[in-house]
C-alpha cells in the first residue's frame, strides 16, 4: 500500500460571506414577544439580525458564500476536489447539502459531505480540510458554514428568538506552496462533552431550539479560554501576537468574557453578533470576512478562531489571514 | 480556616465591583442583587464563578436562583465553609 503525497501545510486562500437581505431589528421582535431593545442589547448584545426569506434555503446561502470565496481565491470550480458544509440546520437528512452546493457551483464530482458540530462546525470543517490537504487526499477544499436557524426557532420564545439568525460563510483551503513556509492553518484543539447534551438541543423535527442560558454561559465563560490558549500554544503563536480573536458569535457577553481571559489585549475582538445575530457555524467566517473587508486585519496576520456550542463541542485554531 | 461573615461580605463586595462595576461599599447585606444593584442573571453566574475562585465554594445554577440578597450569598458561602 502507498500513501498519498501530502504537503507540509495548508492555508486559507480566500473567504466569502452571504447574509440574507432582510434585517430584523429588536423593535420588530418586541412587537411579537414581550421584550425590548435595551434588554436584548444588554443580555445578548444583538441590535439587529438577518433572517432568510421563506424560500431561501441553507443550500442557497451556502452557494452564495461558497461562490464568493471561490471567485476571490482565483481558482476555478475544477480546482476544488472536496466540499464540506458545516451545518446543523440542513433541509433534510438526505441528500446532504454539500453535494448539491458543489453541483450548483459547477464543481464536478468532488468529495462532498455535511459536518455537524453545531456552532463549532466551521472550526471542525476547517481542521478537516487542512488535514485532507496536508495528507494529500485533497488539493483544494471549499469549506462552508451555513445555517437557517430561523426555521428552528420558536418566534414566541423570547429567550431564543432574540439570538438566532441566518447566513453563510466560506473559505477556500489549499496547500502551502513554498517549502518551509509557515502553514496558514494551525493545529486544531478540539473536544466535546456529551454529558452536557441537554444544555442546547432541538429534541426532534417538530421541536424548536432550546438553550439553558445560564448553564451555557457558565460553561462558555469558564471552560473555553484554556482551549483558546492551547490552540495558540499548539501553533507556536503567543497570544500577544494575535491580530484578532474571532470566537463563535454566541452572545456578546460570552465573547467579551472569553476575550478578557486569553491574554491578548491587543487583539481586535470580533463582535459581528451585534448586526448578524448568532448564526451558529456561519458566525466565524461571517465575522472574519467582515473584519478583512473593513481592513481591520491585514494579510499575513494571525487570528485565533474559537467555535463552541451544542454537543457540547468546541474547537480552536490559529489561522493566517490570506 | 473558615472566613467570618464580615470577610465573606468584603470579598463579595470586591467581586461585585469587578463583575458588575457596583462599588463595593454599596454591597450591603440587605441589598437585592436584581432590584437594588441592577445585576442580571448572567452577571450572577459571573459572580458565582468568581466566588468559587475566591472562597472555594461552588454555587450551582439551581442554588444560585435562590440567592436573592447579598446576605443570602454570604450565608450560603459561610454555611458551605463551616460544613466543609
Amino acid at each position: 500500500m502507498r500513501l498519498a503525497e501530502g504537503t507540509a501545510g495548508a492555508r486559507i486562500l480566500a473567504f466569502g460571506a452571504y447574509q440574507p437581505a432582510r434585517v430584523v431589528t429588536n423593535d420588530e421582535i418586541a412587537q411579537q414577544v414581550d421584550t425590548n431593545d435595551e434588554w436584548i442589547r444588554s443580555r445578548v448584545g444583538v441590535v439587529s439580525r438577518r433572517i432568510a426569506g421563506p424560500d431561501e434555503s441553507v443550500a442557497d446561502m451556502a452557494v452564495a458564500a461558497g461562490g464568493k470565496a471561490l471567485a476571490a481565491s482565483g481558482l476555478s470550480p475544477g480546482d476544488i476536489d472536496l466540499v464540506i458544509v458545516a451545518t446543523c440546520t440542513p433541509e433534510a437528512p438526505i441528500p446532504n447539502t454539500a453535494a448539491t452546493v458543489a453541483t450548483r457551483l459547477g464543481i464536478v464530482a468532488p468529495g462532498a459531505f455535511d459536518l455537524n458540530a453545531a456552532c463549532a462546525g466551521f472550526c471542525y470543517a476547517l481542521a478537516t480540510a487542512s488535514d485532507a490537504v496536508r495528507a494529500g487526499t485533497s488539493r483544494h477544499v471549499l469549506v462552508i458554514g451555513a445555517e437557517k436557524l430561523s426555521q428552528w426557532v420558536d418566534w414566541t420564545d423570547r429567550s431564543t428568538c432574540i439570538i438566532f439568525a441566518d447566513g453563510a460563510g466560506a473559505a477556500v483551503v489549499g496547500p502551502v506552496a513554498e517549502p518551509n513556509a509557515s502553514p496558514g492553518i494551525g493545529p486544531v484543539v478540539w473536544g466535546s462533552d456529551g454529558a452536557m447534551a441537554d444544555k442546547i438541543f432541538i429534541k426532534d423535527r417538530q421541536s424548536f431550539i432550546f438553550q439553558e442560558g445560564q448553564a451555557v454561559f457558565r460553561w462558555a465563560t469558564t471552560a473555553l479560554h484554556p482551549v483558546a490558549k492551547k490552540a495558540c500554544e499548539a501553533a507556536g503563536v503567543d497570544p500577544g501576537e494575535l491580530a484578532a480573536f474571532v470566537p463563535h458569535q454566541a452572545n456578546l457577553r460570552i465573547i467579551e468574557a472569553i476575550a478578557k481571559k486569553i491574554g491578548a489585549p491587543q487583539a481586535r475582538v470580533a463582535t459581528d453578533i451585534i448586526h448578524s445575530g448568532n448564526t451558529s457555524s456561519a458566525s466565524i467566517p461571517l465575522a472574519l470576512s467582515a473584519m478583512i473587508e473593513r481592513g481591520e486585519v491585514g494579510s499575513g496576520s494571525a487570528v485565533l478562531l474559537l467555535g463552541f456550542g451544542a454537543g457540547i463541542s468546541y474547537a480552536a485554531q490559529v489561522i493566517t489571514v490570506p | 480556616m473558615a472566613m467570618t461573615e464580615q470577610e465573606i461580605l468584603a470579598g463579595l463586595g470586591e467581586i461585585v465591583d469587578e463583575v458588575a462595576g457596583v462599588p463595593a461599599d454599596q454591597v450591603t447585606p440587605d441589598k437585592s442583587f436584581v432590584d437594588d444593584l441592577d445585576i442580571d442573571s448572567l452577571s450572577m453566574v459571573e459572580i458565582a464563578v468568581a466566588a468559587q475562585d475566591k472562597f472555594g465554594v461552588e454555587i450551582p445554577d439551581d442554588q444560585l436562583k435562590n440567592l436573592k440578597t447579598v446576605q443570602d450569598v454570604v450565608n450560603y458561602v459561610h454555611s458551605a465553609e463551616v460544613s466543609a
